[in-house]
């Protein structure tokens, strides 16, 4: 192959699989702006939302429908998620809700397993056509609805934040939460509102992946894992630091997978991760992490 | 304003500094009732493992010891992270990592180079714990997830490394060939010759992080985890103590992986995944992080509950999580402050 | 006169274009009570926290006993021989009384690691004298009954004397003191201004920002008074007092604008 056309071929991976990473850092990143915690049940949501849309595939053959009602179902769960294991806790904090979201995991993988079984399952993509062939490059449909669906899921989140009264809200409850509830913000509803959010985005990441990848209930830590490394290379808390660090974790794997070796490909990753974040500790595009006395 | 009249000028300083603090002054420490903890902590951990001493007598079958090796082996392991974790405030998800580490270490210098096991632990020791130093300075330079986030990439990578570097570490069939430990021409390779070995090590593991925490160096830790401005204004590097407690801590996962080796003779990547020092991070909270026994309970329900689940099998996870959940809801504070959290409640005192 | 013990040399501190401190000199001399007054925002919390090493000076230089400090971190200021109480406290909540004040003896040990681990002579030494020194500051601010208390269950005067404890443990040859009586009922006000006139008359060097006047007025030797982060008077409380800069600086006049 030429190689100014493999460059673009790996490109269009890279940004395909960072697209899928951004989605799920932006999970994680709402998760942890309203509580501070690690939220390790966010690859979970994307399983679900892979193997559920394959199991409403499977009975009404349209995939639309599919992926959109797994979807939701899938945020609900978010929500349920959040009521049953976070808001009983008597003193929450960062700390305690990141090992519950540990427990839920573990709840959430096994659930999975024990109802939608252990084999993998996948359903085609959303275009008839498989595979386009653009300047000498195939790129796969589905990637481009990945990166479509995500370019709309993020500008959605966007305006939500920026303009409605609830993102506002959901905001102001991350910046302080105190000062928050004096005003008349409901902490917890903001807490339920970023479960919901973060499932949504998890649950949307797995039903687009699932055409290119299956999708199998033990998937749930690697996503999750990587979802908080793009979180983290962005800048952990950041909308468009999600964008930046999922697409920047997306194009390492597949540049270093294809130039050095795949077998290494996360070891590749990760060290350069490790190696921005000790050259930029806040991230690609987050502030630093700043003490006052 | 009010104003009081002025003092005089300075007074003449002729005074030395320790003059301030004063010699002990008329009521001596003894007759101050000072609970000595450290003593009576001291003597339990001597009549617990003494007790343990009993299992290869009482254990039905030899299994039972073999769990009862892999038990204390896991004492070291959450004892360790408990110490940097519930104590030092630091979270590490790469402590399976250093685990396999350890592990790795010592069984490739004693596969691919025929050096003994005895020499093999503490290299193995010496070698993780400068692999903690090597993440370490970057990341506890900084605040915040850097540490948890900086071990997770750590822990892949060493994972990849495992499973990759065939030609030395197996790959993912495992390292095979790894010797017991030996006293003389006699092999540690029974469960019962392998148990007083594992019972010592941690024994003195255990007693190492009292000792630790009991002396100006643990107390700098506890300090600099409660409020690091404050050890910051009484002269603590808390930069430098945090390392030497990761670094610490680190070194003794690795002897428990050069334990693990050389008591299974063999290893698998698998053991020590992100995965695995997730479940020890889980273990040092439903113990009781930053209690001394919380990690002995840790151990014990890390090492009992698969087991006693075996039968579940599908709904192993499940009970697992379920049971989780509960503890982490019902007694955030950790398994270990149960009696206390109990007690008080029943006097109405809040927990502390 | 003798060598002063802290010197600060024209110290500027700018935040984004406003300026805490200008161009401020001053020292303190071994022995002294020394206080630094001025209405709010004169740049008096600014000025102790360069000296303490929490915030960086924008020009100028601060030595304290001959050794030039203001690029240090706070820890090897410590070392020096500087300690601090906080206006919003910093004790270890977590830990107890007792344990608060021994962690104040850390720069006066030397068992490390080895020397823990094995548990021999010099840990035990060690920790007995940690514990004497300790009992003997509990003793002195009459604490010594609630050494095993959790120091998060304290009073918030208890805290407020348990953190001086603390810094005393650490045996230093400057005290900075961020309003030591403010939050405190006057009873408990006039306690603390107790210890440190009773600190002073053994020879400390106390170096004090505080809002209550007849404390600064009734303790100190010297007086410094700040105003818009800038040298207004300095002397006496007598020559202060009388200072009609002073004056108007507190009423607000601005007539030398």
């Amino acid at each position: 192959m030429h190689a100014g056309s493999a460059i673009l071929q790996l490109l269009v991976a890279g940004i395909g699989t960072g697209s899928i990473y951004a989605l799920i850092a932006l999970g994680f990143n709402v998760v942890f702006k309203s509580t501070g915690a690690m939220n390790f049940a966010q690859g979970e949501w994307v399983v679900m939302g892979g193997m559920i849309s394959a199991l409403l595939f499977a009975s009404t053959h349209n995939i639309g429908l599919a992926c959109i009602a797994a979807v939701v179902i899938v945020s609900v769960i978010g929500i349920l998620s959040e009521r049953l294991v976070v808001w009983p806790l008597r003193r929450p904090n960062a700390l305690l809700i990141t090992l519950v979201s540990i427990g839920l995991a573990i709840c959430s993988r096994s659930l999975v397993m024990m109802i939608l079984g252990k084999k993998p399952v996948g359903y085609p993509g959303f275009s008839e056509a498989s595979t386009l062939f653009v300047g000498g490059i195939a790129i796969q449909t589905q990637t481009l609805w990945i990166v479509g669906l995500t370019l709309v899921f993020l500008l959605a989140m966007h305006l939500f934040f920026e303009h409605t009264i609830m993102g506002k809200a959901l905001r102001a409850a991350a910046a302080d939460r105190d000062a928050a509830a004096i005003v008349g913000v409901r902490v917890e509803t903001t807490v339920m509102l970023s479960f919901a959010i973060a499932a949504f985005g998890g649950a949307l990441a797995g039903a687009l992946i699932t055409p290119l990848t299956l999708s199998s209930y033990d998937q749930g830590a690697l996503f999750g894992f990587k979802g908080f490394s793009a979180a983290m290379l962005g800048g952990i808390g950041s909308l468009p630091g999600a964008i930046v660090g999922g697409l920047a974790l997306g194009l390492l794997e597949a540049f270093g997978s294809f130039y050095i070796s795949s077998d290494f490909k996360d070891a590749i990753a990760f060290a350069v991760l490790l190696a921005i974040l000790f050259a930029r500790p806040a991230g690609l595009l987050g502030r630093a992490d700043v003490v006052k006395v | 304003m009010t104003m009081a009249p002025a003092k005089a000028a300075p007074p003449p300083v002729s005074t030395s500094p320790s003059q301030i603090v004063g010699a002990p002054s008329a009521t001596s420490p003894a007759s101050h009732p000072v609970r000595r903890r450290g003593v009576s902590d001291r003597m339990r951990l001597l009549l617990l493992w003494l007790l343990m001493l009993l299992v290869p007598y009482v254990a039905p079958n030899s299994y039972v010891i073999s769990l009862g090796n892999l038990f204390l082996i896991n004492v070291i392991l959450i004892a360790s992270l408990n110490l940097l974790m519930g104590y030092g405030g630091q979270i590490s998800l790469g402590h399976a990592g250093f685990f396999g580490f350890g592990a790795y270490v010592s069984g490739i210098l004693d596969v691919k180079l025929g050096i003994m096991p005895w020499i093999g632990l503490p290299t193995a020791a010496v070698l993780t714990g400068l692999s903690a130093l090597i993440i370490g300075i970057p990341a506890l330079r900084l605040r915040g997830h850097y540490l948890s986030m900086a071990t997770l990439g750590w822990n892949a990578i060493l994972l990849v490394m495992f499973n990759r570097l065939i030609d030395l570490t197996g790959g993912p069939n495992g390292l095979l060939g790894v010797h017991p430990f030996s006293i003389g021409s006699l092999a540690l390779d029974t469960d019962i010759r392998q148990f007083p070995l594992v019972w010592l090590v941690s024994l003195l593991v255990m007693i190492a992080i009292l000792h630790l925490l009991q002396s100006r160096v643990g107390r700098a830790l506890r300090a600099v985890a409660t409020n690091e401005i404050g050890a910051d204004a009484v002269g603590i590097d808390s930069f430098r103590t945090k390392l030497l407690f990761f670094v610490l801590t680190a070194g003794m996962a690795g002897i428990a992986g050069s334990l693990y080796v050389h008591v299974n003779q063999y290893a698998s990547p698998e053991t020590f995944g992100v995965n695995g020092s997730i479940l020890l991070v889980v273990m040092v909270a439903l113990g009781g992080s930053g209690t001394y026994w919380g990690p002995v309970i840790g151990a014990l329900i890390y090492t009992a509950v698969p087991q006693l689940l075996l039968d579940y099998e599908d709904a192993e996870l499940m009970l697992f999580g379920l049971g989780m959940l509960i503890v982490l809801i019902a007694v955030p504070s950790g398994l270990a402050g149960l009696p206390a959290t109990l007690i008080g409640r029943r006097f109405g005192r809040r927990p502390s | 006169m003798s060598e002063a013990l802290l010197k600060v040399d024209s110290l500027n501190c700018q935040f984004s274009g406003l300026r805490a401190v200008a161009d401020l000199s001053f020292s303190v001399q071994p022995g002294a009570i020394k206080a630094v007054i001025g209405p709010n925002g004169a740049g008096k919390s600014t000025l102790f926290n360069m000296i303490a090493g929490v915030t960086a000076p924008t020009s100028g230089a601060i030595h304290f006993a001959g050794v030039r400090i203001d690029t240090l971190p706070t820890f090897r200021r410590a070392e020096l021989g500087i300690a601090r109480t906080f206006q919003n406290l910093q004790i270890f909540r977590e830990m107890t009384v007792l344990e608060n004040v021994m962690v104040g003896c850390h720069l006066h040990g030397k068992v490390g690691v080895v020397k823990a681990l094995l548990r021999g002579r010099a840990l035990r030494d060690e920790e007995s004298a940690f514990r004497d020194t300790a009992f003997a500051l509990l003793d002195r601010f009459n604490l010594a009954a609630k050494a095993d208390v959790v120091a998060g269950d304290l009073s918030f005067g208890q805290m407020k004397v348990l953190e001086l404890a603390r810094a005393l443990a650490s045996r230093p040859r400057l005290l900075l003191l961020d309003e030591p009586a403010a939050g405190l009922p006057q009873a408990e006000a006039e306690h603390i201004s107790q210890i440190i006139a009773d600190l002073n008359r053994d020879g400390m060097t106390v170096l004090l920002v505080e809002h209550n006047m007849r404390m600064v007025m009734s303790l100190s030797h010297d007086i410094l008074v700040l105003n818009n982060g800038q040298w207004i008077a300095e002397g006496t409380a007598d020559h202060v007092r009388r200072h009609p800069d002073v004056l108007s600086a507190y009423l607000g006049e601005t007539e030398h604008a």
